[in-house]
């Protein structure tokens, strides 16, 4: 079969099974736009930027497990791609990115539309490639497929100059099997020495800890996860990347750790004595300060990428490997074991524990006369039955989303973690809804971060994509406020949003539903009304207390015994901060 | 303390940056890096020298390592091992005084002068860093024109290899 390069790139997507291309069309692309006509199998969807495209992909990919696939044109098709490729990349996201280019012969030439793609996205993807040659181009989308979803995922460039699809160049297509490279060949089976070493650790804690992150639900390994939790009945606290691998209400869940974990989540881990670190990767938002990180504790780390391990923490068992083969080892290990853990201690553990949880650290004020966004999002979780797929932007609402869903199941909590990026919850939400239209994909945000892709409700449209976009609105850019309160003495620096416009009619205008709720009393059976309309995208922009600020909360720099607490729990706050 | 690092990595378009691109990124030091092609045209071979605590050359050879385009990668100053540079140095040797002590010092380092002017010599040097300085320091009563290093090229002693197994 003779094909030109653009027919070969459509047939390559095709062969690896690709249900959905993320683009938008431009000059360096039209031959392979052109290839894309008249074929159904890879579905494209047209994005209004293309921002939006590599974050729809993305929502696609963690949602799903399988690659997001992206196209976009050269110059600024490719630059406006590189906020979404940064986000992959932060959160180990497996996506394959083709970027257009200008002809060969033209590159390095100032040529319209002509950006240096391989050398803006090279410190933000785990590989990327420029095709020089056609004969290479089936070998590269394979390999960039291959590196894409193997080892530690991350997102791969593809930088496909114009002249490479030229319709008037056939030659033949062979799709490879499969690809061997000898530079990448990732780990999956951890050592067997540093398991037995791991276990045995774990069976002398007094004070044990188990701390899961985003490697569990990227490495599919929530099944082993639970077996290992349940085994050893210790407790288990979750960074933001992994909530959802152990059920919320699970007893021996202590709730997400880290800036804005719970109370007993950094309590316990201040005073654990053996902490392992399953998939995650000691970011400096979970450990506050390195110095006082978990300082009475010897530490076991899964991790499938060497070079997280021992990068800020230094740790006593590093064990590199595949999260879930690693697991399933150790539950092995533990149903030979003829050691069991110190029952005693660990009853001793769980007694100072619950005197922690007893504190009540995630309360806030139920009788307030305006709506509280906490509030807004347990009622959520109540009307879903905690079963829905929820995407977020970035600042306050990102960390109530968080704290108070409730995620029961892996892959449903879908938000930028390690970027930190506004704009990413509603594309990422058409991707996750696209993979599960009967599914409901709900996008909490704020009237802030809302406005950084609003031009994708035209998408939305197109497609008829019925997400749910909860917009928490206090008018003010909550946590940039939340910070300025705290550490700048109010003031308010470009934190409020004057000049908000009318989400209803915005809504309205793009042919969907606007909801606004502004009282209390509103607020259940309005969200009932929305999420009732099962067909519909509904956005509902929800005036929420502007003065509500995210609790616990850890300074930067401080340890996780410093928090700042609520004021309607049984914790006093912070002394030292001036209360506005 | 100062580390050599050795590094067998794909010939293509762009190593050579991802390489520098990494040390610019994360913040690490580099004194010198050379790369060239291998008797196998697809391999180039790097050597690197770089500065930093253990913890950081620890990182240092995993984000390496973790480049697709690294094949395989040895630190050289964990074993023994032999280090050499080459320098071009071009010295005033105008007078007789001049071409004389200039002639009897590049022979007491093992330079080879390598081209002669009415005025000027440039020597051939080469050998571990440290020989190079001394050279440079020895010159300090002349006139330097011009230095050119090549930076650091290493090898394993013995039969310590960095090759495709």
């Amino acid at each position: 079969m003779e094909l030109s390069g653009a027919e070969i790139l459509v047939h390559c997507l095709k062969d690896e099974g690709v249900e959905y291309l993320f683009g938008y069309p431009g000059g360096a692309v039209l031959h392979i736009y052109d290839a894309l006509y008249n074929q159904e199998e890879v579905k494209h969807i047209l994005v209004r930027h293309e921002q939006a495209a590599t974050h729809a992909a993305d929502g696609y990919a963690r949602a799903t497990g399988k690659p997001g696939v992206v196209l976009v044109t050269s110059g600024p098709g490719a630059t406006n791609a590189v906020t979404g490729i940064a986000t992959a990349y932060m959160d180990s996201i497996p996506m394959v990115v083709i970027t257009g280019q200008v002809a060969t012969a033209n590159i390095g030439s100032d040529a319209f539309q002509e950006v240096d793609s391989v050398g803006i996205t090279r410190p933000c993807v785990k590989h990327n490639f420029l095709v020089k040659d056609i004969n290479d181009l089936a070998e590269t989308i394979k390999k960039a497929f291959y590196v894409a979803t193997t080892g530690r995922p991350g997102p791969v460039v593809v930088d496909v100059p114009k002249d490479i699809t030229d319709p008037n160049i056939k030659i033949p297509y062979i799709y490879p099997e499969s690809v061997h490279m000898r530079s990448y060949q990732p780990v999956t089976k951890g050592h067997p020495g540093q398991i037995k070493r791991a276990v045995e650790l774990l069976l002398t804690a007094k004070k044990p800890m188990i701390y899961t992150g985003g490697g569990v639900v990227l490495g599919n390994a929530a099944e082993q996860l639970r077996t290992f939790v349940n085994t050893l009945a210790y407790p288990v606290t979750s960074t933001l990347m992994g909530l959802g691998s152990i059920p919320w209400d699970d007893e021996q869940f202590l709730g997400m750790l880290g800036m804005h974990g719970t109370y007993e989540a950094n309590m316990a881990m201040h005073d654990c004595d053996v902490l392992i670190a399953v998939g995650a990767r000691f970011d400096d938002r979970v450990t506050g300060k390195i110095a006082e990180f978990c300082p009475h504790a010897k530490i076991i780390h899964i991790d499938i990428d060497p070079s997280s391990i021992s990068k800020t923490i230094s740790v006593d068992v590093p064990i590199v490997g595949n999260v879930a083969d690693v697991l399933a080892d150790m539950n092995h290990l533990l149903g030979l074991s003829k050691t069991q853990p110190d029952q005693a201690a660990l009853a001793e553990w769980w007694g100072i524990i619950n005197g922690w949880r007893a504190k009540k650290c995630m309360s806030y004020d139920r009788n307030s006369d305006q709506i509280k966004p906490q509030a807004v999002v347990e009622m959520i979780h109540e009307i879903t039955k905690g079963d829905a797929y929820v995407t977020s932007d970035v600042g306050q609402h990102q960390m109530w989303a968080a704290q108070y869903y409730g995620f029961s199941k892996p892959n449903r909590w879908i938000n930028s973690g390690g970027l930190g990026t506004m704009g990413f919850g509603l594309p990422a939400a058409m991707g996750v809804q696209l993979a599960f239209p009967e599914e409901t994909v709900i996008c909490i945000t704020g009237e802030g971060s809302i406005q950084m892709c609003i031009q994708e409700l035209s998408t939305c449209l197109q497609y008829g994509l019925p997400v749910k976009i909860v917009a928490l609105n206090n008018r003010y850019l909550g946590m940039v406020r939340q910070w300025q309160e705290f550490f700048y003495q109010n003031r308010y620096s470009h934190s409020y949003m004057e000049s908000l416009p009318d989400f209803v009619k915005l809504a309205e205008s793009y042919g969907h539903v606007g909801i606004r709720i502004e009282r209390v009393e509103d607020l259940r059976p309005k969200l009932e009304e929305a999420f009732a309309l099962k067909d519909r995208l509904v956005f509902l922009d929800i005036v929420t207390d502007q003065t509500e600020n995210v609790y616990p909360m850890i300074a930067q720099g401080k340890a996780h015994n410093e928090m700042h607490m609520s004021p309607y729990c049984d914790l006093p706050q912070d002394p030292e901060r001036e209360l506005s | 303390m100062r580390h050599i690092i050795s590094i067998l990595i794909e010939n293509e378009a762009g190593a050579l940056s991802r390489v520098a691109g990494l040390f610019s990124a994360r913040g690490y030091n580099i004194e010198s890096l050379t790369v060239a092609p291998t008797e196998d045209a697809s391999l180039s071979r790097m050597t690197i020298v770089t500065t930093g605590t253990d913890r950081i050359i620890e990182q240092i050879t995993k984000q390496l390592n973790k480049l697709i385009d690294v094949v395989k990668l040895m630190e050289l100053s964990d074993g023994p091992h032999i280090e050499r540079e080459m320098m071009l140095i071009k010295v005033k040797a105008a007078t007789m005084d001049q071409r004389d002590d200039v002639k009897r010092l590049s022979d007491i380092f093992r330079g080879r002068i390598i081209d002669v002017t009415a005025s000027t010599y440039t020597i051939e040097l080469t050998g571990a860093g440290s020989k190079l300085d001394s050279f440079i320091e020895a010159l300090s009563e002349h006139k330097i024109l011009e230095t050119v290093r090549s930076g650091v090229s290493g090898i394993a002693r013995g039969e310590k290899c960095l090759q495709l197994n």
